[in-house]
């Protein structure tokens, strides 16, 4: 039994807006079978009482204090755009 | 009387007032020019890192306790992946799993008696930038100036079961948000902003029927309408045996109706994970207990304290107490000594009837708890009559003016000195010879000829309760 199939890889990459042929969505839905089912033998371990890892870094978030610093002018971050009026990042319609 | 029960869950979102944004360090100030308050991290460029704000963790985590709820000592930033212009980074730094608090509650007074809404969670995360949407062009114009400032989403339990109850209970959320002092709390400018679960069930029963939700209502009017027509939408289509499709609906407040969004719907498979450049959030117990002991008194505590400790009805109490301003207006000006209910009349009636139709703010009115005393003291003293407080109110209000002075200067003033009074008196008895016989010959109408006259000789200056007492006594 298949973990995954092509048909779901398609809507996996059409949410992360990734344009894929039939030939590499099903090269991708073998390769993502096997980390599924490899998944399925870690999972064969029993981890009750052990917390979920979130990160593995061990030491917690550090915290910044609230002020204000300016590093970047506006030319600067529009600078990458593909297209700008100098004031707006400028992109087809979206409504 | 509905066959249905509406059944209403509300998820607000506050923008929280830092200096800062949630993860970097630029402006939140708004209103700058578009684009300038940006910088790589919140521009979403490969390689910057969140760093997360301290305030805003402050902010979030005071708004929880005041909403009782149980605070995660350790709690998880996730990513929401969308893609939308507005959205450079193509995720929202949310809170999934592990959010900052859960399991609160809130009372509201509905319908005259209190009613506990259950708070689901309470969790951080980044706001988007805005679009302007060109009509001529086929283009977006995007400014990122607000991506990445610092909100937090409140999510109630489907407690409440009217739009009435709903606008009350948002109406609570913004004055707790205001009473701590971590929201601007303005629904038209959108740093305090509300979406609506909505969905109606045949009373008596458990289980919720199909929900809907509404997006797009930027004010209390707007959020009551919205709901209504949700509401009576949805019983319209039980009532004929159709069923409420499961959609987002934005309200249009031109036509006063809702609207289906359709389209977005795919969207919705956000595929949450914890992101990977933020740790765990560790918060310290000492640190919760630093700002739960830093909570002011909130507004249910000081409704009740209010009615206790200065004796006035629940209405008089809720409405001074709604906002901290104007609880602490009433209290600064009562500590001078004036009678509180007289106090809440004024500010019940003169007060925020000018607030409203001037769109004054109090707090920037020259017109003190010190000066707002005196005016009453000059009307208790008998000074000035309490029609004229009452005619020159507006224009305390309004002006860098005191009260003592402005009445003397004008002219208002009350005679109400004894002697200068029984000598009017006098005057006036001896000019009017005929009506004074005919009032001892037992024409005790005229009595109130006299007092005209007196007024007319006063430009009416004279404090008429002592006109009248010492007329009486003249005519005996």
């Amino acid at each position: 039994m298949k973990k995954i199939e092509t048909q779901e890889v398609a809507k996996i990459a059409s949410l992360a807006r990734l344009e894929a042929d039939r030939a590499t969505l099903e090269r991708f839905a073998g390769q993502l079978d096997n980390i599924l089912e490899y998944m399925e033998t870690l999972h064969e371990l029993d981890t009750t009482g052990v917390d979920p890892l979130y990160s593995p870094v061990q030491h917690p978030a550090p915290f910044r204090e609230d002020s204000v610093h300016q590093a970047y002018t506006q030319q600067d971050v529009l600078g990458n755009a593909p297209e700008s009026d100098e004031l707006y990042f400028i992109v087809p319609k979206i409504i | 009387m509905s066959a249905f029960e509406a059944v209403i869950g509300l998820e607000v979102h506050a923008q929280l007032k830092t200096e800062s944004k949630l993860f970097c360090a630029c402006s939140t100030h708004f209103g700058e020019k578009p684009n300038t308050n940006t910088c790589p991290v919140c521009t979403g460029m490969p390689g910057a890192l969140p760093v997360i704000n301290k305030k805003a963790v402050e902010f979030a985590a005071k708004m929880a306790l005041a909403m009782q709820c149980r605070i995660n000592t350790r709690s998880v930033f996730a990513r929401k992946n969308y893609f939308y212009p507005d959205l450079p980074k193509g995720y929202q730094i949310s809170q999934y799993e592990a959010p900052l608090a859960e399991n609160g509650c809130v009372s509201i007074v509905s319908g005259g008696s209190f009613r506990e809404i259950r708070i689901i969670r309470i969790h951080m995360e980044d706001d988007a930038g805005k679009s302007i949407h060109s009509r001529h062009e086929n283009l977006s114009y995007v400014d990122l100036n607000r991506t990445g400032v610092p909100l937090i989403e409140i999510v109630s339990g489907p407690d409440l079961r009217s739009a009435e109850e709903a606008v009350t209970y948002l109406k609570q959320l913004r004055s707790i948000l205001m009473y701590l002092g971590i929201c601007e709390g303005n629904m038209e400018e959108g740093n305090f902003r509300c979406d609506a679960n909505v969905s109606l069930r045949p009373l008596g029963r458990e289980r919720l029927g199909v929900r809907t939700e509404l997006k797009n209502m930027n004010s209390f009017r707007h959020v009551h309408k919205a709901l209504e027509y949700e509401i009576q939408r949805q019983e319209d289509l039980l009532s004929d045996s159709e069923p409420v499709i499961q959609e987002t609906l934005l309200f249009d407040e031109d036509s006063g109706t809702t609207r289906s969004m359709r389209g977005k719907e795919e969207a919705h498979d956000y595929r949450y994970f914890p992101d990977p450049d933020l740790v765990p959030m560790e918060l310290s117990r000492e640190a919760i207990a630093g700002w739960t002991a830093e909570l002011p008194e909130l507004p249910p505590a000081k409704m009740l304290r209010f009615q206790e400790a200065y004796g006035l009805p629940e209405y008089d109490a809720g409405l001074l107490t709604a906002e901290r301003d104007l609880a602490d207006y009433f209290e600064a000006t009562v500590a001078l000594g004036p009678p509180p209910k007289v106090v809440s009349n004024w500010i019940m009636t003169d007060l925020l009837r000018e607030i409203r139709e001037k769109d004054l703010v109090l707090s920037r009115c020259a017109f003190t708890p010190e000066r707002f005393a005196s005016l009453l003291k000059l009307i208790d003293s008998g000074k000035i009559s309490s029609k004229t407080g009452k005619q020159i109110f507006p224009e305390l209000l309004l002006q860098d003016l005191d009260p003592g002075t402005y009445v003397q200067e004008k002219g208002y003033v009350q005679i109400s000195d004894d002697s200068e009074l029984t000598r009017i008196l006098e005057e006036v008895l001896e000019e009017n010879p005929k009506e004074l016989a005919a009032y001892k010959a037992g024409k005790k109408k005229l009595l109130s000829f006299f007092m005209g006259q007196v007024m007319k000789k006063t430009k009416g200056q004279a404090n008429p309760k002592l006109v009248n007492e010492k007329l009486q006594e003249l005519l005996k």
